[in-house]
């Protein structure tokens, strides 16, 4: 062995560190409802652009999961869950989160606009600009409703998927973005309530800890009631029909339900029950969202052969 | 220790160059993949170039009834 085999190599970042940093499972879905969006549209798009679209929609995600991962490295070092992240782990510097994900932004943009349209590029510029600097930067350490203005940048990869496939926004694909956007804070703040996370320490003003768990309840159920409407709605745009209908009354019933449990329940019995009812709730909001949009897809399928919608 | 091709270094760093390769390779797939499609598709794949071309005016339009502004030398496109 020689004098430079004294030097700690277990930190040196690994394939796998670099894939870390694009956060694989918020990317997953924006996979799942950019192609929703995609394939929805009224106009079809060769599969093999409509894979690469996808693709690069997913890396757009992924850089702007490094870029907050570079930014919010004080907060990661505090807080136990994201203690073995790449960067407070020590094997992958700041620097290079930084310029990994400035990196990918660039190529994500300009070869999603090369491969479908200019508009839907830039779309997904706004969309990383969204979340780096307008959630991570900006809001998420100085309000307490930082989710819910940060849950738009999650909302906004259908819209690009419409926008790969029409070239343009319409009311349908703003009715994709509303049920996502609504969607976040209830899902989130579901997670908050169990999730006893160090965020006070790490300065995150989270809602569970600046209003306390009763307001935070009271906003969980608040959320269900409007976000009811809209996702019921949707049912009688283009993209809607019968089968979505049947779906969203169905998942909106019992996410309403959900909210109410949520709300009458005291902190007292929540603690008892070690929070049973919120992490089934948590779940149940996954699949609210993934049912919402398959639905949608099983339309578009059926419209295929010519027996979906009204 | 020398950098030899089974240097520690090497083998430390397999994963990382052997995905970086992969990336590369499938990029370079893609990129040619859409072009294939794009060129299937029929897009356009002429447009203006700082002079109007010929090749790349509306096929409905009449060629002839355009004034022709082609500096000398420059070359010419085909007709529609």
């Amino acid at each position: 062995m020689s004098d430079i085999g004294y030097l700690d190599h277990s930190k040196e970042a690994q394939f796998g560190d670099f894939v870390a940093l694009l956060k694989p499972r918020v990317m997953s879905l924006v996979v799942f409802t950019a192609m929703v969006g995609l394939l929805v549209a009224p106009n079809p798009v060769h599969p093999f652009v409509g894979f690469v679209a996808i693709l690069f929609i997913a890396l757009g995600g992924g850089a702007s999961g490094a870029l907050n991962m570079w930014y919010d490295a004080d907060i990661d070092r505090v807080m136990r869950r994201t203690k073995g992240r790449p960067i407070p782990a020590g094997r992958v510097t700041e620097g290079e989160a930084l310029g990994f994900g400035l990196a990918l932004a660039g190529i994500s943009c300009v070869m999603l606009a090369l491969a479908s349209n200019l508009f839907s590029g830039l779309f997904l510029a706004f969309t990383i600009f969204f979340y780096a600097v307008v959630y991570t930067m900006w809001l998420k350490r100085s309000t307490p409703q930082n989710i819910v203005i940060g849950g738009a940048a999650g909302a906004f990869p259908p819209m690009i998927g419409w926008a790969v496939a029409t070239g343009g926004i319409s009311l349908e694909s703003v009715a994709m973005f509303a049920i996502i956007f609504l969607w976040t804070p209830p899902h989130f703040w579901s997670l908050a309530l169990f999730m006893k996370d160090d965020y006070s320490n790490a300065g995150v003003p989270m809602l569970t800890v600046t209003h306390g768990r009763r307001a935070t309840r009271k906003q969980i159920f608040a959320y269900t009631l409007i976000l009811a409407p809209v996702a019921i709605g949707t049912a009688f745009t283009s993209i809607g029909g019968p089968v979505y209908l049947a779906t969203a009354l169905v998942l909106n019933a019992l996410f309403i339900k959900g909210g109410w449990t949520i709300l009458r329940r005291t902190e007292e019995t929540a603690l008892e029950e070690t929070y049973r009812f919120e992490k089934r709730y948590f779940y149940f909001s996954l699949l609210y969202l993934f049912g919402h949009f398959l639905a949608l897809l099983v339309e578009a399928g059926l419209r295929h052969f010519g027996i979906g919608g009204w | 220790m020398a950098i030899t091709r089974d240097s520690d270094m090497h083998k430390r760093r397999f994963s990382r160059n052997m995905g970086l390769g992969v990336v590369l390779i499938g990029f370079v797939a893609l990129v040619f993949g859409l072009t294939v499609v794009k060129v299937q598709g029929g897009s356009k794949m002429e447009a203006f170039d700082h002079q109007p071309r010929v090749s790349a005016l509306p096929a409905s339009e009449p060629v002839e009834a355009r004034p022709q502004k082609v500096a000398p030398g420059a070359p010419v496109g085909g007709t529609q």
